[in-house]
């Protein structure tokens, strides 16, 4: 009698221990996806590398050889008002124009609902851009292939946040006798001393479409970035009197530009 | 009876253990764990890397070693770490004001010494990098240094058979696997054991009082009365950025104003540590100058007016640092008592057969 009972007791330890740790977790959202797809203009024209011709504001010609820019920290806003944010760890990406595939952000289990506005974070945060390097994977490594165009700064540690090369016939010839402009544009705050911060967060509302995620929806955010309003936003920008932007406090004047340049195209089911 | 029960309850704590393993990941065997100790000095202040992040092992030191030395990490194969510091001149480039890098390119500025890194809270001249892991990046990618992107680097390493590289970050860190944080924090295990502290001024600092000469000592009062705000604490700096007053006339180095953009910062320089200084030659940012008694009569009568001085040395007129030929031989005298020579003889840290400090 005893024994039964000890064997009894034995065999349901042993089952609640298996109970315990196989039980999955409930993921209710597991199948659940959005996808923000992006897409880079300038102005109504697709941006065709290396060959497309294309005009700023203040009347300049340009080409576009290089688009890169990083987006992060994403939240989505409900009907009812509640926010989900997207889990930070895993909510950086390395929009390049270069790479098709880099274009399209998929969300994963993202929780079923109405949601009517799209926020991000243009560049990276300053927590992370100090973390230990084993926070720090995928395009957040600086040793990835997706920074094989430096979109980190090992001089002065911080991440590009968005990067901008093209030629223009108004830009002065440098050594080469090329006509380049280079905008490279970072700066988190600064670590040990205070410097400019050029992190900027989007606010982008859905308009009359609402993105409904659910196990069988899964709907696509189509986002536009407009490169022609890094030249015309809050400041007019001539490449001929600015070529080269990159870790000065003029940079913020770009930021401050580029913030405005994202816009939502569409959304689709 | 009681076997049946122990029998159960391991394979009740197997199966617990089993289905809280994260998938798709395989179990790294276990490194060599032969840890290593930083030494830690007493009189030295507070360490600042956090030894726990990366914790020193011998294979992982050995590793960092190998890959200090070995040109792979340069563009061409030519340059390693150990070009431009080499440990018989305390880690830095001797005879050379200004580094000597890829294809016979010339650095900005001054190799500066590497030793006791743990302490340190800012990296290069200007404390762009200000983490251990982040700094070998910096001269890897420099096109006057290395030349080569991270990403190859990797790929290299991976690639490599002689060195073995996979072999050798497997005995360091449990698998095959070359990743950024392993390559950066193997070289950190490296820097991080390059702990300089047995010079005869440590041995006095010790209690030997006979450890260092009567003008040796006089030489130490001098210093600690006009040197030892900025070169302070026994690591001999206080890591702040200063403006020491050396003619910028010709150099379009902006010094930490490069890392800020506060015109506050123009023109200053991290203050560097003064330990083995007798090796660190030559002398400043830029390398100007090549003796310890110019660098005293710079401080005694050359120190130029800008409006980012350091205010320290405005309490003079003439701006700098007032210092008689009998203190500054004294001064020099002390400094040479900063020399370890077990710490540039030391086997462990030199090359294990590279061969590439030119």
């Amino acid at each position: 009698m005893k024994n039964k009972i000890l064997w009894a007791s034995a065999w349901s330890f042993l089952l609640l221990l298996f109970i315990q740790s196989c039980k999955s977790d409930p993921d209710p959202y597991a199948n659940n996806s959005l996808t923000l797809s992006f897409s880079n203009k300038v102005g109504s024209d697709g941006v065709v590398l290396g060959s497309g011709n294309y005009k700023n504001a203040v009347g300049e010609d340009f080409t576009v050889t290089t688009f890169s820019y990083f987006i992060s920290n994403i939240s989505l806003k409900k009907a009812d008002g509640t926010v989900y944010t997207y889990p930070q760890d895993s909510s950086y990406f390395l929009i390049r124009e270069a790479n098709i595939d880099s274009k399209k952000v998929v969300l994963k289990g993202v929780p079923t609902g109405d949601y009517t506005e799209l926020k991000f974070m243009i560049g990276v945060d300053s927590l992370r851009n100090t973390m230990d390097l084993s926070r720090r994977k995928g395009v957040l490594d600086p040793g990835d292939i997706s920074h094989d165009d430096g979109m980190y700064w090992s001089w002065n540690s911080g991440y590009i946040f968005l990067k901008l090369e093209g030629n223009s016939s108004k830009v002065a010839a440098d050594a080469t006798g090329n006509q380049k402009f280079r905008y490279h544009i970072g700066g988190f705050g600064g670590y040990n001393t205070k410097t400019f911060n050029n992190i900027r967060t989007v606010t982008l509302p859905l308009g009359s479409i609402v993105a409904k995620v659910g196990p069988a929806q899964q709907p696509t955010i189509e986002v536009v970035a407009d490169i022609a309003k890094i030249f015309d936003g809050t400041q007019k920008i001539s490449l001929a009197q600015y070529p080269t932007v990159m870790f000065a406090d003029f940079s913020s004047t770009v930021a401050n530009n580029y913030a405005a340049m994202f816009k939502i195209s569409g959304v689709k089911d | 009876m009681k076997k049946s029960y122990i029998v159960i309850l391991s394979a009740a704590l197997f199966g617990w253990a089993s289905c809280h393993r994260t998938p798709d990941t395989p179990t790294p065997t276990t490194p060599t764990v032969e840890t290593l100790e930083v030494p830690q000095p007493s009189y030295f202040p507070a360490m600042v890397y956090d030894l726990k992040s990366n914790p020193l092992t011998t294979d992982g030191f050995q590793l960092g070693r190998s890959l200090f030395y070995d040109g792979i990490l340069s563009r061409n194969g030519t340059i390693a770490c150990g070009t431009c510091h080499q440990q018989a001149a305390a880690f830095t480039h001797h005879g050379h004001d200004l580094s000597h890098g890829i294809d016979d390119k010339i650095g900005m500025r001054n190799a500066p010494a590497i030793q006791n890194m743990a302490w340190e809270k800012d990296f290069l001249w200007d404390g762009g990098v200000h983490q251990l892991d982040l700094f070998p990046m910096a001269p890897i990618e420099n096109p006057v240094e290395m030349d080569e992107k991270l990403s190859n680097v990797l790929q290299k390493l991976r690639d490599s058979k002689n060195p073995n590289y996979p072999e050798l970050f497997k005995k360091a860190f449990g698998t095959t696997e070359i990743n950024t944080e392993r390559f950066t924090k193997a070289l950190s295990q490296f820097m991080l054991f390059l702990v300089s502290n047995n010079s005869r001024y440590d041995l006095y600092l010790k209690g030997s009082t006979n450890a260092i000469t009567a003008t040796e000592k006089e030489g130490l009062a001098v210093f600690k009365q006009k040197c030892a705000t900025c070169h302070a604490s026994e690591l001999f700096t206080d890591h702040s950025f200063r403006n020491n007053g050396l003619d910028m006339a010709r150099s379009t180095d902006q010094g930490r104003f490069r890392i800020t953009q506060n015109p506050d910062d123009l023109y200053k320089f991290k203050v560097p540590s003064l330990r083995n200084v007798s090796y660190t030659s030559p002398y400043m940012h830029d390398g100007r100058f090549t003796t310890l008694e110019q660098v005293l009569d710079h401080y005694a009568k050359n120190a130029k007016q800008s409006a980012t001085l350091d205010p320290i040395l405005q309490q003079a007129t003439p701006a700098g640092i007032p210092l008689t030929d009998d203190e500054k031989l004294k001064i020099i005298a002390f400094l040479k008592t900063l020399s370890d020579d077990s710490f540039v003889k030391d086997w462990r840290f030199s090359d294990p057969g590279f061969g590439k400090s030119f």
